[in-house]
Formats: structure tokens, sequence, C-alpha cells
């Protein structure tokens, strides 16, 4: 079942003299430029994605901010008019008795995006030095970032779904807030920034340990 | 498609795209698993005639996704005053102002993405599974739609239905028109289909005819 690996000590691409295409997996000789068979470029280290991983971590961040301020819900009723933030509206479906949906919210919303802001900061500051945190938590680390930032999107979608289907012409009105645009756009970045990421590196810096390596 | 001077691939080698370890190739048989021994990410997993199940699967797809985007979706009543919306309505909720930008993006994220891929996965598996040459293409067609994957947000639309419903619930009552079953069988299907690619395989039925 699993790969009949050759030796215990794994050899990197990089030792072996070859690139591979993270793309479509082709193994050309170190050298090459752009893989024949995808058009990908072929890169031995990606050295420049630290510096975009942090510049879209911080494009991110600073959408989160307002994303926090501004309402993300106005709900219209025929005597008053109720603005909720992503934190207001958790705590206002709490109230209701929905702990449930409340959590999901808070998840979502808060805690992934928060823990998802540390873990690629983390991670891009463990491949610059010494890690006592072992590669394999961090590649997991680095999957579990790539997979779950996606879902932050909900908070989004249930503000679509809110406005369009709540629209009861005098009797009630939801409408999205401006936080909802600050809030996809936060999550877009910080998936961009994840995607900057080299996990290659999180690889390297053991071998750097043992060997001292150049570069 | 050509470069001056070839480069020759290492046809021999296959490398863990995550942590960069290389291995000879083995090629796994059909329902085996080649998984990277340092990292653990899944290189290779052929099945059988998974060509055959992915291409049934994307058709299903596209049907569901063209006819959950037009039918009604969930409608609403409170005394008297009722509201249905489809899809597309939910996602062009956002309306006002610079609000429209999100609007494209929702709709893109729960219907054009995934529309899109399922398009060019079968755009490039249909040649293959046939035994014809590759599609002209095809590997550009392959790329677009590996890089969409992330941007594909079916699954998590479902989940914020669900959420809010709940918040709804106690407003008015909702009822559900035919798209939502159709969405939510979609959704099932939309992630079967993406564990069921081996996209080693796909690439490697892509590079053949480059050789002879
Ligand atoms: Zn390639
Ligand atoms: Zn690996």
């Amino acid at each position: 079942m699993e790969r009949a690996e050759q030796t215990r000590e794994v050899i990197s691409a990089r030792d072996l003299g070859v690139v591979a295409c993270t793309r479509c997996l082709q193994v050309w000789p170190q050298g090459v430029q752009t893989c024949a068979r995808c058009g990908h470029k072929l890169v031995q280290r990606d050295l420049k994605s630290l510096q975009r991983v942090w510049a879209l971590w911080i494009i991110g961040f600073m959408c989160y901010i307002p994303a926090n301020i501004y309402p993300m819900l106005r709900t219209r009723t025929l005597f008053h008019v109720q603005e909720d933030t992503i934190v207001g509206g958790a705590i206002e479906l709490m109230h209701h008795g929905s702990i449930g949906v409340a959590a999901i919210i808070l998840i979502a919303s808060v805690v992934i995006p928060l823990a998802k802001f540390m873990a690629i900061a983390f991670l891009a500051i463990s491949v610059t030095r010494p890690s006592t945190v072992s590669q394999n938590q961090r590649q997991l680390l680095y999957e579990v970032v790539e997979y779950i930032g996606r879902w932050s999107m909900i908070d989004i979608f249930v503000v679509a779904i809110l406005s369009s289907l709540v629209q009861l012409k005098v009797l009630v009105a939801i409408n999205p807030g401006l936080a909802s645009l600050f809030f996809a756009l936060s999550v877009i970045f910080t998936m961009l920034s994840a995607q900057a990421f080299d996990s290659r590196m999180i690889w390297d810096a053991q071998q750097q340990g043992k060997g001292q390596k150049q570069e | 498609m050509t470069a001056p001077a070839a480069p020759i691939p290492r046809n021999d080698l296959i490398v863990c795209p995550h942590c960069d370890a290389a291995y000879t190739l083995a090629r796994p048989g059909h329902g085996e698993r080649a998984v990277c021994y340092r990292c653990h990410t899944v290189l290779i997993m052929p099945r059988r005639k998974a060509g055959l199940q992915i291409i049934a699967l994307s058709v299903a797809i596209v049907i569901l996704i063209t006819a959950a985007a037009i039918f009604p979706f969930l409608s609403i009543a409170v005394a008297g005053a009722h509201n249905s919306v489809s899809i597309l309505d939910a996602a062009l909720a956002f309306s006002d102002g610079p609000l429209v930008v999100l609007s494209l993006a929702t709709a893109a994220l729960i219907i054009f993405v995934p529309l899109a891929r399922v398009l060019l996965s079968l755009y490039v598996l249909v040649p293959i599974v046939m035994d014809r040459p590759p599609a002209p293409q095809a590997a550009q067609a392959f790329r677009l739609a590996e890089a969409l994957r992330p941007w594909s947000m079916a699954e998590i639309f479902a989940i914020g239905c669900a959420v809010a419903l709940v918040k709804v619930s106690d407003l008015a009552d909702v009822s559900f028109g035919p798209a939502f079953w159709m969405f939510a069988i979609l959704v099932v299907l939309v992630v079967v289909q993406d564990n069921f690619l081996c996209r080693w395989s796909v690439w490697n039925a892509l590079s053949k005819p480059a050789k002879s």
C-alpha cells in the first residue's frame, strides 16, 4: 500500500539535482525554466514566496479589522432598524437560544480567521529560523490552514441568503452591511497568502541544520 | 509546446509537491495508493474505471448546477407576505453600491467556478477515457481546473444555508423549493467527484503524445 522507499533518509529533489513541477508533478533536470507538460514555472525553492505571503497576510489582516467594526447585517422591521456586527449577531443568536448556530458563526468568522492569521505567521517565521515544532506538525498545520480557510466564507453566504430571502416589503427586510465586503476580502487575501507559501521550505530547515547548506 | 532543445523529463522519478522528497517511481496498482513517506501526501491513487465514473458524475453536476441555479431555492412567509428566491438571487443579494463586487464574487464561488471546473474536467477527461489523443490545450484546461479548486465553494454555501435557515426560522416560515434538494445532491456529487480524481494519472495521460 505504501510506497516502497529506498532509504530511511529521504532525499529531496534539490539534492538529487532535479526540480519538480509543483502543479503536475513532472520531474525535470535542474535548470529547466518552465514545465513543458503544463506550462508552470519551475522553481527549486520560491525564495520570494515569503514576501508575497506577508504582503497578502497584511492586506488580509487590514480587511479583517473593519469587517468587525462595521455592521454585517441591517435588519429593518416595522418600527426599528437593528444593525449587527459579526460578534454582535452571534451574541444575539445566543440570546435566542440558538447556541449551536452562534457557535458555527463564531468559529467560522472569528476563531478560524484569527487562528489562520497566527498559523500563517508562525509558518512563515518558522522557516527562517530553527523551530522546535517538528516538520510533520508544521506540514499538518499548513494543510489544515489551506483546507479550513475557505470555510470562513460561511458568514458571507449566510448574509447573502438572508438578505435575498428576507425581503418582505414593510414587514421585515434584511440587508447586507459594509462588513460583508471587508470580511470577504479578508478571507480571499488570507487564502491567497496561504497559497503563496512554499511548503517545501518547511522541510529544508531540517537539512540545513544537519549539513549547513548554502542558500 | 516544443521548447528549443527540449529538456528530457525524468520519468523515473516522482517528487512530493509538498515536501520535495524524491522517490523512484513505482506505479501502484488499481485501488492502491502511493503516499509520500515523509509528509504523507497522497501522490498517486489510480482507480479502475475512475474516468468513466467521473464523466458520469460531471454530466450530472452540470445538469444539477444549471437547474439548481434557476429553480426556486427557498421561500419564506410571514403574515401573508412571502418571498421566494433562487440561488442566483441569493448570490446577487449584495446589490447596493460597492457590494455589487461581492455579488459577482458570490455568484462565481457558488455557481460559476464549480460549473467551470466540471466543464473543464469533462473537456480533458472525455478524450482520455475514449483513448483518443488529448483535446487541444487540454493541459491548460486541466491546469485552470486545478487552480480553481479552492475557489469552488458549493459545499460551504450548503452549510451557510443551514445556518441561515436557523436564523430565519423564528422570524418566519421557511419552505424548501426543488432547487434546495438539487443543491444538496450536488454538493455530495462535487465532493465525490473531487476525491475520485487522480491528478497524477491525468497529467500522465496528458503527457503521452508529447513523446510519440
Ligand atoms: Zn508541470
Ligand atoms: Zn511529501
